[in-house]
């Protein structure tokens, strides 16, 4: 049923498609629709119970406005950030050199690593969650954001090394023993030749890490808690319970900590799906 | 090449250092070791850890109790354990069907028509959402007084459904909100998966009359062989971790028959009723070794490729 | 001097600074953090408002505030004292309050419970002492009971019931036109918990309550199910809104104010956001949970909510002074005023302007005795499996003797 192309199609079924394309589209966002319009719309219509007329007059200037200047928002927004880039720069850095040194050198324990950290990335979090969060206590950064970013760096390097070895493995082995003749240190290798290679492996790895750390929520409330040092995911329960209820201004909010990751993806979106996809193609 | 000349005479010094002649064997752990340093002491050592406190009665403050196997037994007759690890299945099972459905959006986006790159990362994007979002807004969804999905069957009469209050439909509501994001994840592995399909054979089996259904399971399928198994591994990791969605929606409720052993855990371990540190360790002993069926067969799966290489 | 002087300088402090400015004397300094429960708007801005006059009296002082959700907070305090502890920390009386002092995790304050406090605060002393020592200092209690519609209990020719006998026949003619009779959200438990509070008292009285949350008495004890019987009566007839497990206890709000039911069990802190939601006094009163079995004294549910210090407490010196004066009638009366509360200082005054807490004042002035909730008067672990069965019993009241048996296995191992 790999579907004809439709081109070849009769002309009857082209315009059946174009048209069912944005229906079926609607259908499927329609639960996030839904919460963007109650974002856009003013108290009184909620208070009055129309919950899905149309907007009796735009609310979202007002909404969005006190989700900015009324809440914590922001500084969970800035938490995420701070906890993020740190993240992907960590784990990126371990994980080129880790990758470069399974997909590169031939030694005996070079399967048994690389399984070892495909295997750790898969474990599940509450198998961690005890020792790790004694371990942040004990180093004292229980409820700061550094505790956190060296958790997921630890954590993620898994993803990445397995993510970097499979990128390194593929590439031109030749180019290596070419320079390996001409008597150039390994570290150079590393950064004269494989790392400019790497690049964009290196895009999609930090698109993708941002991603998943932006919208770690576990983590977050094992580590950490309270505005000062939790990232949005965990922020948002905090902003609802100040005002539950108040559909549209927790709407907003919604929308709001889902938005940085959305717009990741929407403008770095060819490196994503790279990254995503690495490995669905042979 | 100036580097290139620089190196060439370090090599030709006689006296070459202990690390140049061992160049080849040691640079690989040098480069290894920090990523190893950070991974055995956040997750391979802790794995061992949580083993051992599972052993234990520990409030996670004072000392510890070894009590041997005692939290294994109470496990083996706590309804609660049971609950969740009924739903730890009913998850594992419909959680699957993100990838039949991915296939089937992709199929059906994978047509080139004016705007369907739009169309596809629009189908897309809620896999970038994060869970907590995607939690709210289903616990929206589903409300039994203003929520869509009981204002429209309220228009051909039925409902309302309560659909997070009821234990019945609770656990399916849940996934039915998981299936979501990882559909279009699917959808996407699938997607790039179609782009690498092979159009010559397509062309042959439709020669040899292949078409429909059977076009579909003999000829695609088999192509988009490495696309399903990760789909497969990215399923089986999503739905044990289904933390997030059940810890937004309904904190594990109604009378805690929404939980999976993950969310158990954490009740058991952190919330205010609990910090029995020694049982939780134990819940996760137990989902581990869950995971770890499923490791196993990953790992196998993937040292067969290496070989095949 | 300096401090007087100080005080007239700042515009927005209020007599009840001046008065107490005796402790900006006692120069603080450093950074004091204090956790919050109270996320809910008018306590929010109570909190913030006495936090600000502490902070002007104190301007060496660096006060750093965190507000936590309030369901959010119960799973989170463990949590914070043992690995982050603030200086100051809501929390509330009574069993609640054991875990935490049992660990050591909570500082002692009985040096603040002499000469005049104590005398002020020693209604509350009990619920306050583990161990002959005190370990918080109490803010506010409230009434529970319930606020019901006016406007519809008169236009139904109904009048506030003394007797479940009324309670039920009121009930009956609030279906037949239509509506439900009690809203709740039952998302997070507790307010189950207030239903069996209630009925419990009023069915078994207050001894036999507090003998069963201190897990003295079997949960399939016939006693305990006549309480249920009673519950099942109301679940029966219908009395509930639907798919209460769906909403919090805010969002089962819009029920009562939209008419589609005509009472509320809850505390007094309901009356600020069903106000807020847009019924007035004249469509909002309360009355007291009626009389169930004859002859057995109105006991009523008043919980306590305190302050405390943790004992890994960075800068208890200021903590020492900020409950100190929290407790005093002036900062009492105020807070409260706002709150919407009682004082617990015997000094400080009622909001007589609040029809609601003069009500509540009254009440519980004529009560036999006072617990604390379900939730604070048994152990946590005890309440969570309860409150869960409560829940339970309001869907699927038929599994009535296997959650019975749930609760009582839960007994056997938390008391032992």
């Amino acid at each position: 049923m790999f579907p004809t192309p439709i081109q070849k199609s009769p002309r009857s079924w082209q315009i059946t498609y174009q048209s069912f394309l944005p229906v079926a589209l609607i259908m499927w966002l329609l639960p996030l629709l839904a919460v963007a319009l109650f974002s856009v719309k003013p108290e009184g219509d909620f208070s009055g119970g129309n919950y899905w007329s149309l907007p009796s007059s735009f609310g979202g200037f007002e909404n969005y406005g006190r989700v900015f200047f009324e809440s914590d928002m922001p500084r969970y927004l800035l938490n995420s950030l701070l906890i993020t880039v740190p993240t992907a720069i960590g784990a990126v850095a371990l994980s080129c050199m880790a990758g470069f040194a399974l997909g590169i050198y031939k030694f005996k324990l070079n399967l048994w690593v690389f399984f070892l950290f495909v295997a750790g990335n898969f474990v599940p979090f509450q198998i961690l969650m005890v020792p790790v969060r004694d371990l942040t206590l004990d180093m004292g950064l229980y409820n700061t954001k550094t505790g956190l970013v060296l958790f997921h760096i630890a954590f993620q390097s898994g993803f990445c090394t397995l993510f970097m070895r499979n990128f390194i493995k593929g590439l031109p082995f030749a180019l290596i023993e070419a320079a390996r003749v001409e008597g150039i240190a390994e570290w150079r290798i590393f950064i004269y030749i494989v790392l400019p290679l790497m690049k964009p492996a290196i895009a999609a790895l930090s698109v993708l890490i941002f991603t998943f750390i932006w919208n770690d929520y576990f983590w977050a409330i094992v580590l950490t808690q309270g505005v000062e040092s939790q990232p949005v995911t965990a922020g948002i329960t905090s902003f609802n319970a100040q005002f539950r209820a108040a559909y549209h201004l927790m709407s907003a909010g919604a929308i709001v900590a889902a938005l940085p990751p959305v717009a990741m993806f929407f403008l770095m979106q060819k490196h994503f799906i790279a990254g995503l996809t690495l490995g669905a193609v042979k | 090449m100036s580097t290139a000349s620089l190196a060439k005479s370090d090599y030709e010094t006689p006296n070459r250092s202990w690390y140049k002649r061992n160049e080849i064997s040691v640079t690989p752990w040098l480069f290894l070791a920090p990523a190893i340093l950070f991974f055995a002491a956040y997750v391979i050592i802790p794995i061992f850890q949580s083993f051992e406190i599972s052993l234990f009665a520990w409030d996670g403050l004072g000392a510890r109790e070894y009590i041997g196997t005692e939290n294994y037994v109470e496990l083996w007759d706590d309804p609660a354990f049971y609950t969740s690890l009924k739903n730890n299945v009913i998850w594992l099972i419909l959680y699957l069907l993100a990838i039949p459905a991915g296939l089937f959006i992709a199929l059906f986006l994978n047509q080139t028509v004016m705007g369907i790159r739009l169309y596809k990362s629009l189908f897309f994007f809620p896999f970038v959402i994060s869970q907590v979002v995607v939690g709210l807004v289903f616990t929206w969804f589903y409300d039994p007084t203003f929520g869509l999905l009981n204002t429209i069957i309220g228009w051909v009469g039925l409902g309302p459904i309560n659909v997070l209050g009821d234990p019945t439909y609770v656990t399916y509501g849940i996934i039915a909100a998981g299936l979501w994001p990882q559909t279009a994840y699917c959808m996407i592995l699938y997607l790039t998966g179609l782009n690498a399909v092979d159009p010559e054979q397509i062309e042959a089996a439709r020669l040899d009359g292949a078409k429909g259904w059977r076009m579909l399971w003999y000829v695609i399928v088999p192509q988009l062989k490495p696309a399903t198994f990760i789909a497969f591994v990215v399923t089986i990791v999503g739905a044990l971790r289904s933390f997030d969605l059940i810890s937004v929606m309904t904190n594990g409720g109604p009378f805690g028959e929404s939980r999976v052993l993950s969310f158990y855990m954490f009740e058991v371990a952190l919330s205010e009723y609990g910090f029995r540190m020694g049982y939780g360790a134990a819940i996760a002993v137990v989902l581990f070794f869950i995971m770890l069926f499923f490791i196993a067969y990953f790992l196998y799966s993937m040292y067969q490729d290496e070989r095949g290489r | 001097m300096r401090s007087i002087l100080k005080a007239s300088a700042m515009a927005l402090v209020t007599s009840a600074a001046l008065a107490t400015g005796a402790f900006a004397a006692d120069k603080l300094s450093g950074d004091m953090k204090i956790f919050l429960d109270t996320s809910n708007p008018a306590p929010r801005a109570t909190f913030e408002g006495i936090i600000a006059q502490f902070d002007e009296m104190h301007p060496d002082l660096n006060i750093e505030t965190t507000i936590i959700d309030r369901d959010g907070y119960k799973t989170q305090i463990r949590n914070f004292l043992t690995a982050n502890p603030p200086d100051v920390a809501t929390w509330y009386a009574g069993n609640r309050m054991l875990p935490y002092v049992k660990t050591g995790l909570f500082e002692d304050v009985s040096d603040l419970w002499q000469g005049e406090l104590a005398e002020q605060l020693a209604s509350t002393k009990t619920a306050l002492t583990i161990d002959g020592k005190q370990w918080g200092v109490p803010y506010t209690y409230y009434q529970w009971g319930m606020y019901y519609r006016k406007d519809i209990f008169d236009k139904l020719g109904l009048s506030e019931p003394k007797t479940w006998d009324e309670e039920k026949a009121n009930c009956q003619k609030i279906i037949d036109s239509g509506a439900k009779c009690y809203t709740i959200g039952t998302k997070f438990l507790w307010t189950a918990a207030g239903w069996f509070d209630y009925l419990n008292l009023r069915t078994n009285g207050y001894e036999f309550h507090m003998a069963l949350t201190a897990g003295e008495v079997s949960w399939t004890d016939d006693r305990v199910k006549k309480t249920m019987a009673n519950w099942r009566e109301l679940i029966d007839m219908g009395a509930f809104i639907d798919d209460h497990t769906a909403y919090s206890w805010q969002e089962a709000i819009p029920f009562l104010v939209d008419g589609k039911a005509a009472a509320y069990l809850m505390g007094n802190f309901a009356v600020d956001p069903i106000k807020a939601a847009g019924l007035t006094d004249d469509q909002l009163d309360f009355y007291q949970f009626p009389l169930i079995t004859e002859g057995i004294p109105m006991a009523e549910e008043a919980p306590t909510d305190t302050l405390h210090i943790p004992s890994g407490a960075q800068n208890k010196e200021a903590a020492r002074a900020f409950l100190q004066f929290v407790a005093t009638p002036e900062v009492q009366t105020s807070m409260n005023a706002s709150l919407g509360q009682l004082p617990v200082n015997n000094q400080a005054s009622v909001n007589t302007d609040d029809k609601f807490v003069q009500q509540g004042f009254e009440m519980l002035n004529g009560a036999s005795a006072l617990a604390q909730f379900f939730d604070r008067d048994a152990p946590a672990e005890m309440a969570k499996v309860g409150m869960e069965g409560f829940q339970e019993f309001m869907v699927r009241p038929d599994n009535l003797d296997q959650i019975l048996q749930r609760l009582e296995k839960t007994r056997e191992r938390v008391y032992k």
